[in-house]
Order: C-alpha cells, then structure tokens, then sequence
C-alpha cells in the first residue's frame, strides 16, 4: 500500500519535474513545480516529517511560488524563447550528460546506504524544535539575520533608480 | 514499508531533471525554478536519511535549507525585475557583459 503511494508520488513528481523544464510557457512551469512540490511535501509525511510537510507546503508552494508567478506575470512571458536557439547544439549536450549524471548520482547515493541504525521513529514536530532551539540554536538564530540582510537587498534593488 | 533507497533514487532523478533544466532553459526565470527543483531533491535526500538512520538533524538541516531558498528567491528575483528594468528583454544568453 505505503509502495503504491510512492510510486505514484514518485511519477507524479517525475512527470511534473519534466513539465516544468520542457513547457515553453513560463506559467505553466510555475504550476507543474507546485505540483512537484506538494508531491514532496506527501513524501515528507510519509517519512515521518510532518513538521517538514507543513513547511514545504506553507513556505515553498505558498510563498515562494506566489513569488514566481508574481514576478512570471510582471515580466511579460511567454515572449522570451521564442525565437531560434543560436545554441542549440550545445543544449542538446545537456541530455547526455544528464543522463551521466543521473547514474553518477544513483551510484553514490542509492548504492551505498549503510545499515539502518536501530529501528524506531526518529520524532515528531516537538522534538525537531527542541533539536533547532538547544544543538541549532546559533545557526536558528543566523537564518533570522540572513532573513532580514535578504529583505533588505530586495528593498534597495527594487528600488525604482537609486 | 518503502525502503529509503527509493526515496534516495527519486532524489537523484530530480536533480539530474533540475541540471538539465538549468542547462538546456533560456528564461532565467525557469532556470530558478530549476535550482528549486534540486534544492528540493537534495532536501528529499536529507529526510530520507535522517528516517533512515533514525535521527532529526537531517530535518533540522532541511529547515535551513528552506530559509536560505527563500531568501535567495527574493533577491534573485530582484535581480532578474531589475535587469529587465535596463533591457526590456529576458534571455541568459543576453547577459554576455562578463563573458570571458
């Protein structure tokens, strides 16, 4: 049952993965990578992280791809790649070399797992905020500054002529 | 049961799919939603280990990861609203200024 869910996230991740880098129109690539990520954010649960699930969904298909969609519709799409690549025999190189990459990564990542450490949930959402405010408790608080340097950047830079 | 292997697997599929999308697109900004894309498979990878070897720094490391992805969405996507400010025109290959 939990391997039919997988493969089915596992598919549609894949497949939505594809889109987003094959559709010409910009739009439609911001939609297919909101579904890819809500597919990841069911594989989180199915992990145990459910805290993680939540975020993902919160942060990354709430804010950040409003963020995109927002900056895709400022930006007038669909009018960019439009006319013929001057480059496109060193584009189509990618594939190939994607390709190597992909069994590269298979090799190293999937290969060689380890042993399993003794079995058992590893927590839940109080235990992971536990963890961030006691062992992560410097590099917590540091993301708040880079937080706050990043708002600051986007200020000065979209400020219309300094 | 789902081994974490699986998990792994689709991790590397998504990268890979991420770099080839970095490469083969035009619009800068679907080469960001790229770079989501293998910030997310490396985070897949992060959570699948840390169920794996049954302890929370893979998360904790996942939550970073997301804070720094959204700080680095809103500046480049700064960037890229400012540069089509001066040129009124999107395309990596225009950007040629500091080519070697």
């Amino acid at each position: 049952m939990a391997r039919a869910a997988f493969f089915v996230l596992a598919a549609l991740a894949t497949g939505s993965a594809l889109g987003l880098i094959l559709k010409k129109n910009a739009i439609h690539g911001a939609l297919f990578l909101v579904v890819n990520l809500g597919s990841i954010a069911v594989l989180y649960l199915m992990l145990g992280a459910e805290f993680l699930a939540a975020a993902q969904v919160i942060v990354y298909a709430g804010a950040i791809m409003v963020l995109f969609v927002f900056a895709i519709m400022v930006l007038i799409p669909g009018k960019e790649e439009t006319g013929p690549d001057p480059r496109r025999a060193y584009r189509l190189l990618a594939l190939p070399l994607g390709a190597a990459l992909l069994l590269l990564l298979g090799g190293v990542v999937a290969g060689r797992l380890g042993a399993p450490a003794a079995a058992g949930a590893a927590g839940d959402a109080g235990a992971l905020g536990r963890l961030l405010f006691t062992r992560y408790l410097f590099p917590f608080e540091v993301t708040s500054v880079l937080l706050l340097a990043a708002m600051v950047g986007v200020l000065l830079l979209a400020r219309r002529k300094a | 049961m789902v081994p974490e292997s699986y998990y792994t697997a689709l991790s590397a599929v998504l990268f890979s799919i991420g770099v080839v999308g970095v490469v083969i697109r035009r619009n800068p900004l679907v080469i960001f939603m790229s770079i989501e894309l293998m910030l997310n498979a490396a985070n897949l990878a992060l959570v699948a280990f840390g169920h794996r070897f049954g302890n929370l720094d893979g998360q904790a490391l996942v939550l970073f990861v997301m804070a720094v992805a959204a700080a680095e969405v809103a500046v480049g996507l700064a960037i890229i609203v400012a540069i089509f400010r001066v040129r009124r025109r999107l395309s990596v290959d225009d950007l040629s200024l500091m080519r070697w």
